[in-house]
């Protein structure tokens, strides 16, 4: 290949992307702070100066400050039974990506496949699997997680299958409007003409098209994610005690909110930027992305 | 018309069934069965055991079971409240009314700042109006509610004093509950204490209940403006000399509303679900503090009766939205 062939090249569709993306400042941002986020998630027992769940019974309630006490340092102060805000809040992070990633990759998985499958077998099944979904978003996220968890019971893992249920319908429809909107296309009907089977044309042929809006919709549930657990957590139905979730520590110290401001108001600061930070990054991939925005 | 209607109640039903399977759902999975938890400790013979489980009809097949369930239901027989005793019906109409009186002024206030904020910014893109505008909705829209309403009282309630903590009204004011909604009930009892108490209890509440939806609607109204505002007829309106105000309230105002009418009816849904919250978070008496608590205690034919009412009013209110768009927007009722 020459140079010249080379030059009229267009870039690579991640090299357009990033260029798209790093116009919008928010998205870089949001970009910024996930990066931190997941430094902070990934290092969390290194850069934690305490084990999130060490109680100095001779420092309770400190409010955050330099000073050290007795050689320990408590930047964020500490909560009720003397634990470290700012550990705690470190390996928050940690729950909080990983929530976002189980439900998400859940809620992913299984809508892509239920979208897959409607898109491609029209008829029955298709009215079945979306009048099923639509079913699911009559009811707003916070009451369909709260009727799941009073199903399966309250707790973390309880608490991630239930938003992965309530994301569903999202990567569903999504998939399923992207597939369609491929399977109209000429080179689809040329690889089924060359024999390729279902799953083939499925996963190998029309999948990989209709990425863009999963990407989208997969960062912007991260933030759902991390907002649904918080407040599942909150209610007493997520993440139970001693758990360092952001959402039940601003829960279990509820009753100190007029003496010691530090541990209502720090969690609640952290989910959010979290959330905040995931906005910012959709926005700003959808914007990257949409092909309408572009001239 | 009367073809766009029927279409659209076509779609509720299935909506409505499978609502039910699912609260049922919540029957059948508990762990343990209600007559065993009637035993408690004791324990009870199997003859009792299965006399009981007839008496309860527990004994028949699952789908008997849940047509049942749903022929009572649909009688408002929801069960009895395994806490207080109290027809589950009942109670959640004693509470519903707290709920719609904080759900109604939030969404007030929510229109009464989105709508503006969304035209002012749309009439002034890029400008720093603008950005303020969308950068204050991404940060309401990405709020932790129960925090967001945390923050409220620890400001004006504990640190300035303005506003009272929690309930509807002061403790002194006894009102005869005519309507269930504080603010009325006040005013027909012509007592202007009370009205103002009623008043300054809604206020924190429906701030932090109407953040998300206020978000919303000022992104929605923003973006919809934008789209109006590149047609032809504006550019015809402004050519013909029109005043700015003039083209943006008379001309663009009203086909960009049509998009936000969807927008305010889908946050009815959230508002319900955002009372979850507040309601927690402001000991307001109604439905969501109601059913969080039936939960813990572990009462299930409130939290089914609860869902299932919630659920039910939140897709009739979407049926209403969708019947609306109809009528405002005639192009959508041959799609």
């Amino acid at each position: 290949m020459t140079d010249a062939t080379l030059a009229a090249l267009p870039p690579s569709p991640w090299v357009e992307l990033w260029r798209d993306f790093r116009r919008n400042r928010g998205a870089l941002i949001g970009l910024g702070i996930v990066a931190v986020l997941l430094l902070a998630a990934l290092l969390a027992d290194v850069i934690a100066p305490h084990p999130p769940a060490e109680q100095f019974r001779e420092a309770t309630l400190r409010a955050p400050s330099w000073e050290p006490v007795d050689g320990r340092r408590f930047v964020l102060g500490t909560d009720p039974v003397g634990r470290d805000v700012l550990s705690r809040l470190i390996h928050g992070t940690r729950l909080s990506l990983l929530i976002g990633l189980v439900s998400v990759g859940l809620s992913l998985s299984g809508g892509v496949l239920l979208g897959l499958v409607a898109g491609f077998f029209r008829g029955g099944i298709e009215f079945t699997i979306m009048r099923l979904m639509d079913i699911m978003l009559a009811l707003p996220s916070l009451l369909l997680a709260v009727a799941v968890v009073a199903i399966l019971g309250p707790g973390l893992m309880n608490a991630m299958y239930a938003i992965a249920i309530v994301m569903l319908p999202h990567f569903v429809r999504l998939t399923r409007a992207a597939v369609i909107g491929e399977l109209a296309k000429d080179y689809v009907a040329a690889s089924r003409i060359a024999g390729a089977s279902t799953p083939r044309l499925m996963f190998d042929t029309v999948l990989p098209n209709c990425a863009a809006p999963l990407i989208v919709q997969a960062t912007l549930g991260f933030s759902t994610a991390i907002l649904d657990a918080a407040a599942l957590g909150f209610l007493g139905l997520g993440a139970q005690p001693p758990t360092p979730e952001w959402g039940s520590m601003l829960a279990s110290a509820l009753e100190f909110i007029q003496s010691a401001w530090w541990v209502v108001t720090l969690p609640g600061l952290a989910i959010l930027v979290a959330v905040l930070a995931f906005n910012l990054m959709g926005d700003g991939l959808r914007d990257a992305l949409d092909p309408k925005l572009k001239r | 018309m009367i073809a766009f209607l029927l279409k659209r109640l076509a779609l509720v039903l299935p909506t409505f069934v499978g609502i039910t399977l699912l609260v049922f759902a919540l029957i059948r999975l508990l762990p343990g069965d209600p007559v065993e938890a009637l035993s408690g400790e004791r324990g009870m013979t199997p003859e009792r055991y299965a006399r009981l489980l007839a008496e309860f009809g527990l004994d028949r097949p699952l789908p008997v079971q849940y047509l049942d369930y749903v022929w009572k239901a649909l009688h408002g027989d929801l069960g009895f409240s395994t806490i207080t005793h109290e027809p589950v019906f009942r109670e959640f109409v004693a509470r519903f009314p707290a709920t719609i009186e904080l759900s109604v002024v939030a969404m007030l206030l929510a229109l009464a700042i989105g709508l503006p904020a969304g035209i002012l910014a749309a009439t002034k893109r890029n400008s720093v109006v603008d950005y303020t505008v969308m950068g204050a909705s991404l940060a309401g829209y990405s709020m932790p509610i129960f925090w967001w309403g945390l923050l409220l009282i620890l400001t004006f309630s504990v640190t300035l004093g303005w506003t009272p903590v929690s309930g509807r009204i002061a403790i002194q004011y006894d009102i005869p509950s005519v309507t269930g909604f504080m603010l009325v009930d006040s005013l027909l009892a012509s007592d202007e204490g009370a009205f103002r108490s009623a008043l300054s209890h809604l206020i924190l509440p429906s701030i932090a209940l109407g953040t998300i939806p206020l978000a919303v609607i000022a992104r929605m109204t923003r973006s919809s403006m934008l789209e109006v505002l590149r047609e032809d007829y504006v550019r015809t309106a402004r050519a013909k000399g029109a005043s700015t105000f003039r083209v943006v309230a008379i001309h663009a105002l009203r086909n960009a509303l049509i998009p936000v009418v969807t927008t305010v009816g889908l946050q009815v849904g959230t508002l319900l679900a955002g009372a979850i919250l507040t309601e927690t978070i402001f000991s307001w008496p109604g439905i969501g503090k109601w059913l969080v608590e039936a939960i813990h205690r572990r009462d299930y034919p409130a939290v089914q009766g609860g869902i299932l009412l919630s659920a039910t009013v939140i897709v009739g209110v979407n049926l209403v939205v969708d019947l609306l768009y109809g009528v405002i927007n005639p192009r959508i009722r041959h799609h």
